[in-house]
């Protein structure tokens, strides 16, 4: 493989150029360094006849090198004809579309853009809950459209499957708990006290909240993921097309599923965390475990456990919600089944954390 | 060199007990137009997928351009995936990056050089393909069917590869656009001394396009010649292929 080369010849009619050598894609440096060579050459004519080799890349190398308005060409070997043929036939110069530059301006759009945004995120959560609403009364009345096959599938994947890392989650959080509650209260030999911290707060706060931040990123993540790619490949589509309701087969089930899986979960995880708080008493703090079941019976009142399991089918509900809008909202590329997983697991912890403030205010003011 | 751009001996593929490609020999000769045809789901694509790396083999030898495909040379795979280009049924166009990108992208990790000769070659063949320049910043999810088919032929030519392979590259696409996109293999094929192996269903293509058909059946290569040689040979199932009132109404 000779490298590209051209030669210049002052013939009767002016300045002509010869090409020679194998103007192919391996050159690629070589060829852009003759284009600026010949750059303004206003030649009179370019000879191909010594290019023993030609591709895309060497055919539009030799339009550049012939400028605007185009040298006449000379010498075309019949096997090369055709690819300068099909080059001749594009316009002269070949820009990209411009892109558009970042502004200041772009920064403050994106976030009007990103408050409206909200607006419609919310727009859209309340419209899903109707929707699901509506699929839910109709299949009281018509219970076979519970797809129980379903649910039960999917309270497998969400509820029976996550046991073993909720529970060592929360009980490690609870173990935590309790001992930096002995490791404080003790200053101030408050550490009678600290077995009423643990349960009220495990009861009433942090099972719930545990365990709704693991579904959101257990169940809530795969659920988005799973809708987006049946939109990706038009199963939605195909589903709607035959004249079944998507909400119903496809996210009525699942949703269901986490509304019966995060209250168990939030049971057995209190449970554990419970559990986790008694060891640490014990190991931590010499309190034998009868002493600390005593003192939980004494903290405890039913209100506590009450508020806490009041709370776990609505943060199921968020997480549910969140997921199958995020899910549906997913298009063609798999960037945004990226992006919408994402955010469908940030909107649903934060929402989440919103409602249970908004409980906590309600509770206080009801007295529990 | 050998005379045989891909060279297939005694290949044999399969998946658990069952054996989708038994025995295979075939040849594709340099600057020829191969059509592979066979049932669906008769191990067209996977011989397909075979020669390109994809699938491991059984047993038997694969040569591209005289290239082992197993070779553990890190250095000859390369220089098979240089020379070669593959156009995938679907597409496949990488998702996140737009169109030009799509194009840009293998050139860039080939060939390295000049950025703008890079961008205005790949523009160049977009525009040669029958897309407009408008369409180069678009990101695949925003083409239709038969754009992606076509952005997906002017990858697969992005590095000017001596070998193209191509799985049904006139499926989905217009019968002008299925044409046009016919008279560009034969241009290229004139032009770049390319070799091509295309798998298709396209009558209009085995009988305007292809020098030589192979047809597929049973694992083996039932026959392989010019399209009214194997369009005469006596076995039922290319019979029911070329016969059928498709095959007619295709005026072979």
């Amino acid at each position: 493989m000779t490298a590209p080369k051209i030669a210049r010849v002052t013939a009767d009619g002016g300045l002509r150029l010869e090409a020679s050598g194998s103007w192919i894609a391996d050159h690629c440096d070589a060829l852009q360094a003759l284009i600026d060579e010949a750059g303004g050459a206003a030649a009179a004519a370019l000879d191909v006849a010594g290019v023993e080799r030609l591709d895309t890349f060497g055919a539009w190398a030799l339009a550049r090198v012939r400028g605007e308005p185009r040298a006449a060409l000379t010498g075309v070997r019949a096997t090369q004809a055709g690819l300068f043929a099909a080059i001749e036939r594009l316009p002269p110069s070949l820009a990209p579309p411009p892109f558009r530059r970042a502004r200041v301006a772009d920064a403050l759009a994106a976030l009007g853009r990103a408050l409206v945004d909200t607006g419609a995120d919310l727009v859209d959560f309340a419209a899903m809950f109707g929707r699901l609403a509506i699929t839910f009364a109709r299949a009281l009345r018509h219970p076979e459209a519970f797809r129980l096959r379903s649910i039960v599938h999917h309270l497998d994947r969400t509820g029976v499957q996550a046991v073993p890392i909720m529970a060592m989650m929360t009980f490690l959080v609870g173990a935590i708990i309790a001992q930096q509650g002995f490791f404080h209260f003790r200053r101030f030999g408050a550490q009678d006290y600290v077995v009423d911290l643990v349960a009220v707060l495990i009861l009433r706060e942090i099972g719930v909240l545990l365990v709704t931040i693991m579904a959101a990123g257990r169940s809530g993540s795969a659920y988005t993921a799973e809708l987006g790619s049946m939109k990706m490949r038009e199963e939605i589509d195909a589903l709607s097309t035959m004249g079944f309701d998507p909400a119903e087969f496809l996210i009525l089930p699942r949703v269901l599923a986490l509304v019966i899986a995060v209250p168990a979960l939030t049971f057995i995880g209190s449970i554990a965390a419970l559990a986790g708080g008694g060891v640490v008493a014990w190991v931590y703090a010499g309190m034998s475990p009868p002493i600390y079941v005593a003192r939980l019976s004494e903290a405890v009142s039913l209100a506590h456990f009450e508020v806490g399991m009041i709370k776990a089918p609505f943060m199921a509900l968020v997480v549910g919600i969140v997921a199958a809008c995020e899910g549906l909202r997913v298009e063609g590329s798999t960037d945004s089944l990226g992006r919408r997983t994402t955010s469908s697991v940030v909107k649903s912890i934060f929402l989440a954390i919103v409602l249970d403030g908004m409980f906590a205010i309600f509770f206080a003011a009801i007295g529990m | 060199m050998t005379d045989s751009a891909i060279h297939i001996e005694d290949l044999s593929v399969g998946f658990g007990a069952k054996t989708v490609i038994d025995k295979l020999s075939l040849d594709v000769r340099r600057h020829e137009i191969l059509g592979l045809i066979g049932a669906s789901g008769g191990g067209k694509s996977v011989l397909l997928r075979a020669v390109l790396g994809l699938i491991p083999k059984r047993a038997g030898r694969i040569e591209i351009l005289g290239l082992a495909r197993e070779t553990d040379s890190a250095q000859e795979r390369r220089e098979i995936g240089r020379r070669c280009g593959a156009m995938f049924q679907q597409g496949a166009l990488f998702s996140s990056l737009t169109v030009l990108e799509n194009l840009e992208f293998p050139m860039r990790e080939y060939l390295g050089g000049s950025e703008r000769l890079r961008r205005e070659v790949a523009i160049a063949k977009l525009e040669m393909i029958g897309l407009a320049a408008d369409d180069a910043a678009k990101f695949p999810a925003e083409l239709s069917g038969g754009m992606v088919k076509r952005v997906a032929l002017a990858r697969a030519l992005a590095l000017d590869p001596d070998v193209l392979l191509l799985d049904e590259p006139t499926s989905g696409l217009d019968p002008i656009a299925a044409g046009e996109f016919d008279s560009l293999i034969r241009a290229l094929r004139e032009t770049l001394g390319l070799t091509v192996f295309l798998v298709t269903h396209d009558l209009d293509t085995l009988n305007g396009v292809c020098d030589r058909v192979a047809a597929l059946y049973g694992g083996k290569i039932l026959a392989v010649g010019p399209l009214a040689q194997v369009r005469d040979v006596d076995h039922p199932w290319v019979r029911a292929y070329f016969r059928g009132a498709r095959g007619r109404a295709a005026k072979l």
